[in-house]
């Protein structure tokens, strides 16, 4: 099959859900002729005019909202903010008003809205460039959380995502943008809420999110190697959470760790081990381990940012002292 | 200025629904028959009627904690609006909301706002959509002197102004952000004086005067609906209550409410109507009896309402 970078997946999910329904338009910073600041919204502007490919000045708050009052009067918009870390700038457009406003009204609204953001440290971007907030709007009543890993899953889950009628925090890792993998031409959706189990095993289940996922994916390589049998699941929504996935997983190999780039400290994670905690915990056979980064700002220099960022060596060890 | 026969009748039932819509509110709040916060917008009854007067069912209007008046203006249901103020199932929001959250989405209601400045961006919004999709709709946003000194009054105002959205951003100065005076929260006399950043009209208006309000809404509506952009509308009014039901109001001089309610804008309009020979005093007293009527009709029915039941919590939260 044809392989496409999950960059250029998310821009063919895009272009088809425009062509396919003329409510769909992209609004953000520089995501007309500059082609978006990682390049993911490149071209779309030449195929649907600066009608459907807006570009906004520098004003986040308006950019949400924007997106937030055309989706309650009846349009589709797919809004970037280009960092992940500059949604503080329009929080509340997005935790106050987007979130409730179904509820707030009782059930009265629709809020068919998508924000498309990066995350993720390893540029030495430093503090207020790097971050990995998806907890954040995990624990916000009425928004979705979705963060793929793959080409193939960003693509599927872009397109549910803009055609679900809540808004979806889509959440893309920008260290992952080139790689590549098997992606369909035809459109096709994959449902919110359904995790997706990368690689079977039956000794310990890794549950590891967006660049993630593929350390723990060559860790399982490494591994297998020496006789450990890991499975890989990759939730790719985390609001809904696809529990039942992952408790079948932990009621089949009775040992958990948990990865992602956030940190650690009321991270996704935290959520995930109290889930098991409640709902398995008399199939544990050890303690619930998570691997992700510290308690601290992201540093700069590119030595302090590998010693933040889980690495392959940390995910190792806390397999192993898991099945030991 | 020619005003339709109807629309100004419309206009005095709308005050007077307004004001004695609020009253009542306020007994029943002491009463402990509603609950939670609740700004009432005694004082301000021009503002929403002469703009709303301008406005069609299609159009949209984002209101403020302040919003009872708006929403009655834009043809919100007294029945359903008293029933969320009781927290029972029939209200507008099934007793989600409350007072700071009612919204009618099928009458372009988007809703009132419980935070300060929310309102601006979403109304850009709801012009925006009327831009996307080339039709004439307009949306109003209404907001507050102290709104006009958040990040969102800045975005809000320059995305409709360089787009040429249509939004019309009706500023009601009642002169106070809750405690702080106008005075000490700006450094400009006016908050229309703020329109000159975003090179769109900036309008003053005696935001007591229904008639005064109507033509200058009515212009930026003509604006708006022919392309040529938003409009700052500055309406200078006064609540008469304190900034939600229980502020004790220590921060401003009886006088000053004094001398404001010398110029209540409904006795000047009765004055008005009289003068123009639109209605008797005979005819208004009759108005007068029928509103307050509906006001108790709709009170009964708050009251005779089922509340949700618990597990009704649950329901709405995603589509």
């Amino acid at each position: 099959m044809r392989k496409l970078t999950m960059r250029a997946a998310i821009n063919e999910a895009l272009r088809q859900e425009m062509r396919r329904d003329p409510n769909v338009y992209v609004i953000g910073e520089d995501v007309g002729v500059f082609g978006g600041c990682f390049g993911v919204t490149a071209g779309l502007i030449d195929e649907f005019g600066p009608k459907r490919v807006i570009d906004t000045p520098i004003t986040e708050s308006a950019i949400i909202g924007n997106a937030l009052g055309a989706a309650a009067t009846g349009l589709r918009p797919v809004a970037e903010i280009m960092f992940m870390d500059f949604v503080g700038v329009t929080m509340d457009q997005i935790y106050n008003q987007a979130a409730k406003m179904r509820y707030m009204f009782g059930g009265k609204a629709k809020i068919p809205m998508v924000i498309r953001t990066a995350c993720g440290a390893g540029g030495s971007a430093a503090a207020q460039h790097s971050q990995s907030l998806e907890a954040w709007f995990m624990h916000v009543p009425g928004l979705k959380v979705v963060a793929p890993s793959t080409a193939y899953d960003a693509k599927g889950l872009l397109v549910s995502s803009i055609r679900d009628d809540n808004p979806v925090i889509f959440v893309e890792h920008k260290f992952i943008y080139d790689l590549e993998g098997e992606v369909p031409e035809d459109i096709y959706s994959i449902p919110l809420g359904k995790a997706d189990v990368k690689r079977q095993g039956s000794d310990v289940t890794v549950i590891a999110t967006m660049a993630m996922v593929h350390k723990a994916l060559e860790v399982a390589e490494e591994l297998s190697k020496e006789g450990i049998s890991v499975e890989v699941i990759d939730p790719r929504t985390l609001q809904p959470l696809d529990g039942e996935t992952i408790i079948e997983s932990v009621k089949k190999t009775h040992k958990v760790v948990i990865v992602h780039e956030a940190v650690k400290f009321a991270g996704p994670g935290a959520e995930i081990a109290a889930m098991i905690a409640e709902e398995a915990f008399d199939y544990l056979d050890a303690p619930i381990k998570r691997v992700a980064a510290p308690f601290t700002p992201v540093p700069f220099s590119p030595v302090l940012e590998q010693a933040y960022i889980p690495s392959k060596e940390k995910i190792i060890a806390a397999v192993k002292e898991a099945v030991a | 200025m020619a005003i339709e026969r109807e629309t100004l009748q419309w206009m005095y039932r709308n005050m007077l629904t307004i004001r004695y819509f609020e009253e009542r509110v306020a007994e029943l709040f002491a009463a402990g028959k509603c609950f939670g916060f609740v700004h009432l917008y005694v004082g301000e009854e021009a503002v929403a009627t002469g703009a709303c007067a301008n406005l069609r069912k299609e159009d949209y209007i984002t209101s403020t904690h302040r919003g009872h008046g708006h929403l009655i203006s834009k043809g919100g249901d007294l029945k359903l609006m008293m029933a969320e103020l009781f927290g029972r199932r029939t209200g507008y929001c099934k007793g989600k909301g409350g007072s700071m959250h009612i919204a009618d989405v099928e009458l372009g209601i988007l809703g009132a706002n419980g935070i300060v400045g929310g309102g601006f961006p979403i109304a850009v919004g709801a012009g925006f959509t009327a831009k996307y999709k080339g039709t004439d709709q307009v949306a109003a946003c209404f907001f507050g002197d102290g709104a006009s000194n958040q990040g969102t009054f800045h975005e809000g105002l320059n995305m409709a102004s360089i787009w040429k959205l249509p939004v019309i951003f009706i500023n009601e100065n009642n002169f106070y952000g809750i405690s702080l005076s106008q005075r000490r929260s700006m450094n400009v006399p006016d908050v229309a004086a703020r329109a000159a950043a975003y090179n769109i009209p900036g309008v003053v208006v005696d935001g007591n005067d229904v008639l005064a309000v109507y033509e200058a809404v009515q212009e930026a509506v003509k604006r708006a609906r022919a392309g040529e952009g938003p409009t700052l509308i500055e309406c200078k009014t006064y609540r008469y209550r304190g900034h939600f039901e229980g502020d004790p109001t220590v921060y401003r001089p009886e006088e000053e409410v004094r001398e404001w309610k010398k110029k209540d804008p409904i006795p000047r309009f009765e004055e008005k109507l009289a003068q123009m020979g639109i209605m008797t005093e005979e005819q208004m007293k009759q108005v007068r009896e029928e509103i307050a009527g509906k006001i108790e009709e709709a009170v009964k029915f708050a009251e005779e309402s089922p509340w949700p039941s618990p597990e009704e919590v649950l329901e709405d939260v995603y589509a």
